[in-house]
């Protein structure tokens, strides 16, 4: 079948493969390291220039029409939607990327499947399991990505939605999965294409319900292992096609991309089985406010905020997605220059998974021109918050709720946090007392030491800038 | 058996050469990933080359048309992202600390 063909003229593409994924290797090295990340950004964009050259090289394609056709058309997605994305929506774009990807393998797969039943011969099973597992992986990821990126972009809400009897039915459908595929894999004289459709289909709808129950908080840990996901699809496609090229790479976003889950879910106190399987925060939804007694809080105005920074020494800035959502990164930055301009060290504590994804509102904050020496992680602020006489949270829930470390019965206990209630005062800006994604009360809005500024981010933190200028 | 050969080499190659990242970096570092395994283009770019019915032609454009996607929206959000780190030459912090410079665009609601 077509390897058959691929073969004998593929001495010069596979040359180029190599060129290609060592570049590769080479690029996710230098991304690893602040200084280089951005060169080897484009080291591994020039692999994969080479890989698709080299592709197009090979004896005896075709169809050159249609080619350029998808090319250009997803070329010209592309380029229109990552420079229109804003800093904020960058999570969901990301897993839209990943989403098309895993549709595209899953296409590749059925084609697969279409074009060796069409050959009438014996579907060896070391093509058809690969084609098989790409199939399912593919359009798990494909329906996934695109689940998480809807409830990113609020097109469906972000609380975990979960049927009753929901991992019944996945099971079942899992079972199913597996049923089909061995089904498929004992047939492979003669593979129904029918059978392979059914299971593209019970794969995106089994997609679709492992990510609906998830809460908007995990969603960064669910796009990195759709990531990894799709790597190994792609990689079972390179199985499939024996294409190097796609093994090499494929293999690499898998393992790599384990690995940041795993930190990821780290830096959460969550193990990823518990991400997908236990779709936390149900629990006290009432929305807008107080689900229990109302519990006494102080709230300031923006003068008394701006007069507790003045005359503070040592200031925290702990941002949180409500910034990133405010587009409040500018106003934060006026905010401290003003403070940096009297004489107060200011610095910012970044939670590992502050914003919607690890490293996002490093971004963000960058984007606003903070210094990179004022970010600090939560390892290196925690210990400096006793001394702290102001830390402002902006924004930020969850990852600054002492119930973490108090309560044990608290379901993000043990999550590391930042330790805000440490400071002498904490101020947090934030539009109510609702809870955060997790979707429980923040103990920390009620302690004496804790003033609420009920504001949206952007308007607060402008505010308060001017009104230390007053001063 | 070549194939499962290179392919457990790549896992380690993986596993070793991302184990230690910034957490500054892993938003980043995922999408570069995330570009990576728009290869699976090449498989669309296959697929499409030596397909020769209706459908074929329609799943490998499609496939094709997502896969290109994916590599260059993916490669140009990582420049992007990687950008706002590296126009940090801020040779006088304080010298740029009016209020409006930075905030030129969007402090004008105060």
């Amino acid at each position: 079948m077509i390897q058959a063909v691929l073969q004998p003229g593929g001495s010069a593409a596979t040359a180029l493969y190599i060129v290609a994924f060592s570049l590769f290797i080479v690029g996710i090295k230098q991304g690893t390291h602040p200084t280089t990340a951005k060169r080897g950004n484009l080291v591994a964009a020039g692999g994969m220039a080479v890989a698709v050259v080299a592709t197009l090289l090979l004896d005896g394609m075709g169809n050159w029409g249609l080619i350029f056709l998808g090319l250009g058309i997803g070329t010209a997605v592309g380029v229109i939607a990552s420079i229109r994305v804003q800093m904020t929506e960058m999570p969901q774009m990301v897993a839209l990327y990943n989403g098309v990807g895993g549709g595209a393998v899953a296409l590749i797969a059925w084609s697969e499947i279409r074009h060796g039943i069409s050959l009438g011969e014996d579907f060896p099973l070391d093509e058809l399991i690969p084609v098989i597992f790409a199939g399912v992986v593919g359009s798990v990821s494909f329906w996934g990505s695109n689940i998480a990126f809807a409830k990113l972009q609020d097109l469906i809400p972000t609380r975990p939605l979960a049927a009753p009897g929901q991992q019944v039915i996945n099971a079942v459908l899992l079972l199913a999965i597996v049923t089909i595929c061995v089904i498929l894999a004992v047939d492979h004289e003669s593979p129904s294409q029918g059978l392979f459709i059914l299971l593209l289909v019970l794969a995106a709808i089994l997609g679709n319900l492992v990510v609906l129950p998830i809460g908007g908080a995990d969603m960064p840990v669910v796009i990195s292992l759709l990531n990894a996901f799709t790597g190994l699809s792609a990689a079972a496609a390179g199985f499939a096609l024996d294409n190097v090229a796609l093994i090499v790479a494929g293999t690499l976003v898998g393992s790599s991309g384990t690995i940041l889950t795993m930190e990821m879910a780290t830096a959460m106190n969550r193990s990823v089985a518990n991400v997908l399987f236990a779709g936390f925060g149900g629990a006290p939804s009432g929305g807008g406010g107080g689900s229990g007694e109302e519990k006494p809080h102080v709230s300031i105005g923006a003068q008394d905020a701006a007069i507790k920074l003045a005359y503070a020494d040592t200031v925290v800035i702990v941002p949180g997605y409500g910034l990133a959502v405010a587009q409040a990164q500018h106003a934060i930055k006026e905010v401290a220059d003003e403070l940096e301009a009297r004489g107060v060290t200011v610095n910012y504590a970044i939670h590992p998974v502050a914003g919607r994804m690890p490293g996002h509102m490093n971004v963000l904050l960058a984007e606003a021109d903070v210094a990179y020496e004022n970010l600090k992680e939560m390892e290196e602020i925690n210990p400096e918050m006793s001394r702290t006489d102001v830390a402002v949270v902006v924004g930020a829930n969850d990852v600054t709720n002492p119930a973490a470390k108090n309560d044990p019965d608290s379901p993000i206990a043990g999550m590391p946090i930042i330790e805000v209630s440490e400071a002498q005062e904490v101020i947090v800006i934030k539009r109510s007392l609702s809870p955060g994604f997790a979707g429980i009360d923040n103990d920390l809005f009620y302690e004496p030491n804790t003033s609420m500024l009920f504001a949206d981010a952007k308007a607060a933190a402008s505010e308060i800038a001017a009104e230390i200028g007053n001063l | 058996m070549t194939e499962i050969t290179i392919f457990v080499l790549a896992v380690f190659v993986g596993f070793e050469v991302i184990s230690k990242v910034p957490t500054t970096l892993h938003t980043p570092l995922m999408s570069q990933t995330n570009a990576i395994h728009g290869i699976v283009m090449l498989g669309g770019l296959i697929v499409l080359g030596y397909a020769d019915d209706g459908l074929e032609y329609v799943i490998g454009t499609i496939a094709v048309a997502f896969g290109a996607i994916n590599i260059v929206g993916g490669f140009m959000v990582t420049d992007r992202m990687l950008g706002m780190f590296s126009k940090r030459p801020k040779p006088a912090a304080s010298s740029a600390s009016h209020p409006g410079a930075s905030g030129s665009e969007k402090g004008s609601d105060k």
